[in-house]
């Protein structure tokens, strides 16, 4: 059976690929953010994952306004990362496993998520950024992948429960898997920030300590807020949040912090990244 | 959906209504070679995607404010704004009113 080895949760802020592509990684202003991610790769190297499930928002590659799925789920051999309009250097294909997610896929159904599936997908930075986060340095990559895109673009979101309950079906799926796997379960975007509007440059620091803070213990606290008090609190990119929630619902009972970086600001974002191990 | 967050425009169905075809054509974006005919016919371009009035002049003017107004989405926006080689902390200053460097400015006093 496939066995989750942990849950990582990062920011996907598209300046990280132009930085990637410009090696700025020492650079006094990015150091702090990429410095977070050492240990991470020490844990991945401890726990060698074979498979990453992805849980990210698109923002406006592959799914456009014309058919916007509230979730959606690729059943690719492959997916590819393509020009979201600056430019950056796109990275080399990532490999699918096209027979774990169409269990995933029959398993959600069963359970009353009805999903969209994808047999061709294109993917952006919010899926992208964080696997090069991850195992940087190009080259193929150490895991093969399942995205589950969840809608951040166009209101009425899928609230922070359902997204919980999302994730919970998701982990049950994984564990009832039959192969021999190691999952590692990623969560990607956020924490607070807003581009649009009056109101861009928001940023909320105590909001962000606490969900940092409450995800690891008490993860279904988070599940009471709204769409629009995640605004309000995160602002409106913020509620990028809900991906890390979906993640974290994939690991079942207590789990411990492997390890949390935080940093203000990268772009208009405060960066949050963690790792959440299953109490063993 | 309620608007009561100030200075937040709720991208919700009637703004994606509204924003159609304005998001549509900057979507387009995503592919260089839009990006270049923009660039080389502008009126052409616009005209093809079917913006109306409010629209074109929000494109005419580079405003972001007024693209939100007239329904535009920032993640379909922040395409047209690639096209100039401006980054989210230009847009973020242009709608704050604020120079670049004072909105870089304040989201580095943000994590104080």
């Amino acid at each position: 059976m496939a066995r989750i080895v942990g849950a990582v949760t990062t920011s996907h802020i598209p300046a990280i690929g132009r930085a990637i592509a410009k090696n700025l990684q020492d650079d006094p202003y990015w150091q702090p953010f990429f410095g977070g991610f050492a240990r991470v790769h020490e844990w991945l190297a401890q726990v060698k994952p074979d498979v990453a499930v992805v849980a990210y928002n698109d923002h406006g590659l592959n799914f456009f306004l014309d058919k916007m799925p509230t979730f959606a789920i690729g059943a690719a051999a492959e997916y590819r990362n393509a020009d979201e309009g600056w430019g950056i250097p796109t990275l080399t294909p990532f490999r699918g496993i096209p027979d774990l997610s169409w269990h995933l896929i029959e398993s959600l159904v069963a359970a009353e998520f009805d999903v969209t599936t994808c047999q061709e997908m294109l993917v952006d930075h919010g899926f992208s950024l964080p696997m090069a986060l991850l195992w940087p340095g190009g080259g193929d990559w150490p895991v093969r992948v399942v995205p589950v895109s969840v809608n951040t673009v166009q209101h009425p979101l899928p609230t922070p429960a359902r997204c919980w309950k999302l994730g919970r079906a998701l982990g049950r799926a994984l564990a009832a898997y039959d192969e021999d796997l190691s999952v590692v379960v990623i969560g990607t975007g956020g924490l607070s920030h807003q581009l649009d509007g009056k109101r861009a440059g928001f940023i909320n620091k105590a909001f962000d300590e606490m969900c940092m803070e409450r995800i690891v213990g008490d993860p279904e606290s988070l599940t009471r807020y709204t769409i629009p008090q995640l605004v309000e609190q995160a602002g409106a990119q913020g509620v990028e949040l809900v991906n890390w929630i979906v993640a974290r619902g994939m690991l079942e009972g207590e789990v411990a912090r492997v390890h949390a970086n935080y940093h203000i600001p990268i772009s208009n974002t405060a960066a949050g990244l963690m790792v959440l191990e299953p109490r063993r | 959906m309620q608007q009561t967050i100030p200075g937040t425009t709720m991208f919700d169905g009637a703004q994606a209504q509204k924003g159609y075809a304005l998001n549509k054509m900057c979507y387009s974006f995503n592919a260089a070679e839009n990006r270049e005919a923009f660039v080389r016919d502008e009126d052409a371009y616009c005209a093809k995607y079917g913006l109306n009035d409010e629209q074109r002049a929000a494109i005419r003017h580079r405003n972001v404010l007024e693209l939100i107004a007239a329904g535009g989405n920032i993640y379909y926006l922040a395409k047209f704004a690639g096209i100039f080689g401006l980054d989210v902390q230009d847009v973020g200053a242009q709608q704050t009113g604020m120079t670049k460097d004072a909105f870089k400015a304040m989201l580095v006093e943000a994590g104080r």
